[in-house]
């Protein structure tokens, strides 16, 4: 082998400039729509302050745990050269089969983007229809129930619900300029693009976002003919422990279903099991900390959760709206319906109406750009492809996907297949894949040296004991626990559904992705073998 | 508002506000990676006359 090509082997190394950034970056990536909408709406929805017990016991078994661990192989990855999932497990894991895992972790965050771009141009939307207050009036004059339905009826024209077909040109150039902007960061690379663009744009996430709690906050009894509904209540409408009738606290902590949403929640939220993490975590410099960056990062991200989503989103809407108009169990009908007529409703609505929703696609736009960098660090690994050809091919991937997504818009079937099928079962399944590899596969001195090298922080002892026994035990019946409550319903759906054809079809053009995928992780495989023959040889060079 | 609420929201507000000042209070003065190092005229190997 010439030294030409043993150099093609071995592709260029980026890094992240600084400890903020890269800090910045992974709570980018885990911030999104789900700490804003979903968190609220699960909470309100599963017994107030008492959803918050298995909530923060999920996260110390299962969601720091599994933080630590993918932080972990990633850098211990990255500094052997490797940068994306399949080739990390085929590191951690000497066996044929390992990298083939890693199929699942260039497919689950291409095709969430494939949709989730599309979320991200509705937020730009609502944010542009408040700066221009095409959207104020939506739902004037017709009472706090009707107004609701407005303003459904208007997400469902704007997205197409009604029936399948192409949205308006205004809808389609926006979708352009958010794959536009989102191509641009990209091609810039890991430090130009996604770390420059998120260190300015997380501080003003949660900027806006705290301007829009302290607008909340201070609302005090916008209605006097209701004294009621005042801002302490709506505080207590998210906040109070809400026990099942005739239950004592201990009995309603018994509820599978409320364990089941809480770990859930932290579970999507952390954006743990992507193979996200594991490949931010691979362009940290060697000798660098990852305990407290990863520590920080999730802090960052219960910061936009805990602290400014819940004490924003359910009081807001307690003080303004019927409860019972209000779909808390649904993100999209939180976000895009009750929300704008809170905002309808709230002094200087459309100003912060804007701010919100300009928060949101803040906040979706750093965790889209987290989403197509592990296949693009397939490709440059791989097949020696430059940034140019790699962000092309895979452009070209997810155009055909979002065509999908938008064209197939009634009831929004094919977002709602990605996001079930992909975005949720394969999720859990290739979660469950990182605890075993990192708790079982991974040589525990290893892991463990890994971990403490360069830490600012000690990890704690039962860190190890968790990670090995607990988190999988957990993870898993978590995974049982869900498919017992969706699965039956889900396939039902499917075989009932006027729309079996296109649910059908979607799942289809998501197999032949895998396939492809595949055979793309079968060729980069020998590429990798050849490149840690060569290293080995090198080592033994007397 | 009960008691009730007041505690879950104190405790859950108060602990991740304090995970938060705690983290970035140390990754903000904490030096970079590379100003731990030393060079080579940093390192005492005790081989100098004093």
């Amino acid at each position: 082998m010439s030294g030409h090509q043993d150099q093609d082997l071995r592709p260029r190394r980026e890094n992240w400039a600084s400890k903020f950034g890269v800090i910045m970056v992974v709570a980018g990536s885990a911030v999104g729509l789900g700490n804003f909408l979903r968190f609220p709406g699960q909470a309100a929805g599963n017994g107030g302050g008492i959803f918050m017990i298995p909530y923060f016991i999920s996260l110390l078994l299962v969601g720091l745990p599994l933080v630590w661990a993918e932080w972990t192989m990633g850098r211990f990855g990255g500094a052997r050269g490797f940068n994306s999932s399949p080739a990390i497990f085929n590191l951690l894991w000497r066996h044929p089969a390992s990298k083939y895992f890693g199929v699942l972790a260039m497919i689950i965050p291409v095709v969430i983007y494939m949709y989730y771009v599309y979320i991200e141009v509705w937020c730009l939307r609502y944010a542009i229809d408040y700066a221009t207050g095409a959207i104020a009036q939506v739902g004037a004059g017709a009472g706090a129930e009707g107004s609701v339905a407005a303003y459904s009826n208007y997400f469902k024209s704007l997205v197409g619900m009604t029936e399948n077909g192409w949205p308006s040109k205004e809808m389609l150039g926006l979708v352009v300029l958010t794959f536009m902007l989102n191509f641009f960061l990209i091609y810039r690379g890991v430090n130009k693009g996604i770390e420059w663009f998120s260190k300015f744009a997380m501080p003003a996430l949660i900027v806006i976002a705290a301007i829009v709690v302290v607008r909340v906050l201070t609302l005090g009894t916008p209605d006097p003919s209701m004294p009621e509904r005042n801002i302490l209540n709506g505080l207590g409408f998210m906040w109070n422990p809400r026990l099942a009738e005739g239950t004592s606290l201990l009995s309603s902590l018994a509820n599978p279903q409320m364990w089941l949403a809480a770990a859930s929640q932290v579970f999507f939220s952390l954006s743990i099991g992507y193979g996200i993490i594991l490949n931010y975590a691979s362009y940290v410099r060697p000798d660098d900390d990852i305990a407290l960056s990863g520590l920080t990062s999730a802090a960052t991200n219960e910061l936009c959760e805990v602290v400014l989503a819940g004490l924003m989103i359910v009081p807001a809407i307690y003080l303004f709206l019927n409860l019972t108009d209000v779909d808390f169990g649904s993100t999209l009908s939180l976000g895009f319906h009750a929300l704008p007529s809170v905002f309808e409703r709230m002094p200087l609505g459309n100003l912060f109406g804007m701010l919100f929703f300009l928060m949101l696609f803040i906040a979706a736009i750093t965790s889209s750009l987290s989403m197509l960098q592990p296949a693009i660090a397939f490709l440059e690994e791989g097949f020696a492809l430059g940034r140019r050809a790699s962000v092309t091919f895979l452009a070209m991937i997810v155009t055909i996907g979002a065509l999908i997504v938008i064209h197939f818009s009634e009831n929004l079937v094919a977002l709602d297949t990605m996001d079930f099928w992909v975005a949720t079962l394969l999720l859990f399944i290739l979660a469950m894949v990182h605890v075993i590899l990192f708790g079982w596969v991974f040589d525990v001195r290893l892991a463990r040296a890994e971990l403490t090298r360069g830490a600012e922080i000690p990890i704690p002892r039962l860190y190890w004991f968790v990670i090995k026994y607990i988190s999988p035990v957990y993870l898993v019946a978590i995974f049982v626990g869900f498919c017992w409550y969706n699965l039956p319903d889900r396939i039902r759906g499917i075989i009932e559904s006027n729309q079996r054809e296109t649910i059908l079809f979607v799942l289809a053009f998501v197999g032949l992705l895998m396939i492809g995928f595949t055979f793309l992780i079968k060729e980069a495989g020998r590429r990798w073998e050849r490149r840690l023959e060569l290293e080995t040889q090198e080592d033994t060079i007397p | 508002m009960t008691a009730g609420g007041w505690i879950m929201m104190t405790l859950s507000v108060g602990l991740v506000l304090a995970l938060n000042v705690y983290c970035f209070a140390k990754v903000l003065s904490t030096p970079r990676s590379e100003e731990h190092l030393h060079g080579p005229l940093d390192i005492d190997t005790r081989d100098r006359d004093t």
